[in-house]
This record gives C-alpha cells, sequence and structure tokens, in this order.
C-alpha cells in the first residue's frame, strides 16, 4: 500500500528485478494475492499502515483456515507525536486487533533492530505456515510533519 | 451447451461451469464462496481447484497472485457477482498488473444464493463488464448465450495474451449443493503438490 513510512521500502522493491512490487488499492487485497502467490510457489510481504489492519480482519481467516504464510510489515500510526487524531483508535488498537486473529506481532523500536525482526518474522511465517507482522513504531519512522 | 429453461434466456450455472473446466489440460482454478464453489465440485474435484469457502472478495485477489506466481500456467477464476462486488478494488489492481494468463468469468444471477436470493447490485444496474473495462482490462465479454460462453471457453485455454474478463448470465437458481473439502489446509497443500510443491 502507498505509506509514507515505506516510501523508501517501495522504491528499493520497485528497483529491485527480484521482487515484483503489486500496488493495491485497499490493505484486504493482499491477503489474498499472497495466498495466490503462496498456492502458485511465491512469497510475498505485505506492507501497509497501522489504519489497514482493520481492513484485513475478515481476510486474515484465509491465512489461519489454510496456514497460510503471510508477513505483513506495518508502519504505525496514532501513537508517538500523531498529529491527526483520527489515526489514534486503529492504531492504539492495531497489535490486539492482530493478536486477536492469532497473528504473531513484533514490534521495532529502534532501527538496528528492524533488520533481524523482519528477517525473523519472515522466518517463522514460512517455515511455520503462519501469519506475522512487524509494527515499526511512529517514534521508529518519525511522525507525520503536517504544515499550513 | 443446453438450456436448462427454455423459457429462461440466462445460462444453466452447472452447464456453465462444465463448459469452462472441460479439456481444463494444465489450467489452474479458484472458485469463490458460494455457489461457484459447488458448481466447480459438481462438475468434478481436482486437486488443480483451490475453492474459497470464505475470504469473500478474495477470489480475484487470490487469482492474480497465482497468475503472477505461475505465468506459464493459464489461471482461471470463477466467482459470483456478490463475490466480485465486495472487492470491486481488486479489478482495478488486476487491471494495472494485467498477466496474460489469467481469465475471470463472474457468474451473474443478479442475487446472494447464499442468503435467501436478496437481490445484488448487479441486479440493480451496476455493470461489472463496465467495472472491468473502466479498470482497463481490455478482453470483456458479456456473456448472454451458450455460443459466446463457448468461444470464451476456447479463449481461456488457449495461450491468451491479455487478460480476460466474462459476465456470465446464469438463472438464478439454486441447484442441489456438492459440497468439496472444507479443510483449507488439505485444499492448499494438495493444490501445491499437484504444481510439483511440497
Amino acid at each position: 500500500m502507498p505509506d509514507a513510512g515505506h516510501s523508501r521500502l517501495i522504491e528499493l522493491c520497485q528497483a529491485d528485478p527480484e521482487i515484483r512490487g503489486i500496488p493495491l488499492t485497499s490493505e484486504e487485497e493482499g491477503i489474498g494475492l499472497a495466498a495466490g502467490a503462496w498456492l502458485g510457489g511465491q512469497r510475498a510481504a505485505l506492507l501497509m499502515q497501522s489504519s489497514g489492519v482493520g481492513n484485513c480482519i475478515n481476510l486474515l481467516s484465509l491465512a489461519k483456515s489454510c496456514r497460510f504464510p503471510v508477513t505483513m510489515l506495518v508502519t504505525m500510526r496514532g501513537e508517538w507525536g500523531e498529529f491527526n487524531p483520527w489515526q489514534v483508535p486503529m492504531g492504539t488498537k492495531t497489535q490486539a486487533a492482530l493478536e486477536l486473529m492469532d497473528v504473531l506481532v513484533y514490534r521495532v523500536e529502534r532501527g538496528e533492530e528492524a533488520g533481524e525482526t523482519v528477517a525473523a518474522a519472515f522466518d517463522i511465517a514460512f517455515n511455520g505456515s503462519l501469519a506475522t507482522a512487524v509494527l515499526l513504531s511512529q517514534r521508529l519512522i518519525g511522525a507525520k510533519r503536517w504544515v499550513k | 451447451m443446453m438450456r436448462a429453461k427454455s423459457n429462461d434466456p440466462r445460462l444453466d450455472r452447472r452447464e456453465a461451469m462444465r463448459v469452462l473446466l472441460e479439456d481444463r489440460s494444465d489450467m489452474l482454478v479458484v472458485t469463490g464462496l458460494g455457489s461457484t464453489t459447488w458448481d466447480a465440485a459438481a462438475v468434478g474435484d481436482d486437486a488443480r481447484n483451490f475453492y474459497l469457502w470464505g475470504a469473500m472478495g478474495a477470489a480475484a485477489m487470490v487469482g492474480l497472485g497465482l497468475a503472477v506466481a505461475q505465468p506459464g500456467r493459464r489461471v482461471l477464476v470463477v466467482t459470483g457477482d456478490g463475490e466480485i462486488l465486495m472487492g470491486l478494488g481488486a479489478l482495478a489492481t488486476i487491471g494495472v498488473q494485467r498477466p496474460p494468463n489469467l481469465a475471470i468469468a463472474v457468474f451473474d444471477n443478479g442475487h446472494y444464493a447464499e442468503t435467501g436470493m436478496q437481490r445484488s447490485h448487479t441486479d440493480h444496474g451496476v455493470s461489472l463488464c463496465g467495472v472491468a473495462r473502466s479498470c482497463g482490462i481490455e478482453s470483456v465479454y458479456d456473456i448472454t448465450d451458450p455460443g459466446a460462453l463457448d468461444d470464451f471457453a476456447t479463449l481461456v485455454r488457449a495461450q491468451s495474451e491479455r487478460t480476460l474478463f466474462a459476465r456470465v448470465a446464469i438463472q438464478a437458481e439454486e441447484p442441489p449443493r456438492v459440497l468439496p473439502s472444507r479443510d483449507g489446509v488439505f485444499l492448499k497443500n494438495r493444490f501445491r503438490h499437484a504444481l510439483g510443491m511440497e
């Protein structure tokens, strides 16, 4: 999904000939896409913002019922230094919502932890046929700057 | 192809599924919740069918993921009007990717057969073909007769150079349910085994 926090990662993915970046109109499309990719023998990662986690809840039943491996990389909004209060309700419940659907959640607060945490989340998802998510904290990414 | 009722111009859904899946060769098939899943099972269970028993709105996206992952195989998604209406954004996403090995057939009876035959948006005039075209899918077919369905089925089996989309007008009836396995892990694993994976 288009996202400021993921913008550099999206650029890197689009520049990498071994990765196919598929832009989505809404996050739940990604769960179906990842399931189809795995049926065909390919691995997918879903990039989204915390507000989009709420869009995925029913579709996570697909991952759970079939034990599809899925890893979601989630940039957090609605926490550290958030300007927009409308981001807060979903941001403060993102982890709980994922855990309600039995997604294993890892949280990254410091940049130096990001690589190994994401690698660990991929490993457990694809070795164990499980859904995992890495929450990249808003403090790590930097709060969105708003200018009048 | 036979029509079930001579006074109803729309197609019989089971017969339509049979036409789409006959001579399927190594085609991979995804069906949506729920009647298209029963239709595919009625035609004949196959390890290369992936039946969705939930995840409404996701059938086309599962097909896209599969088509991208398996560019050398034909992939056919067969789903209902209610199912695709729940995830119309998928048509925009597919319209951007346009994998040439993907075909989508929507069985449109204008109703939600599984929930008591409430009218769907297509019965109120929403055009799925119009949506597909507007999303950039160029090969779009509005199928209302057996000859057109035969032609589409031939196109699906061929090595097309474009993503295909068809809306197939079917009768709003509920033939006896034929239920495939509901075990998602089993369906996933046997599908991957059929493709030579663990």
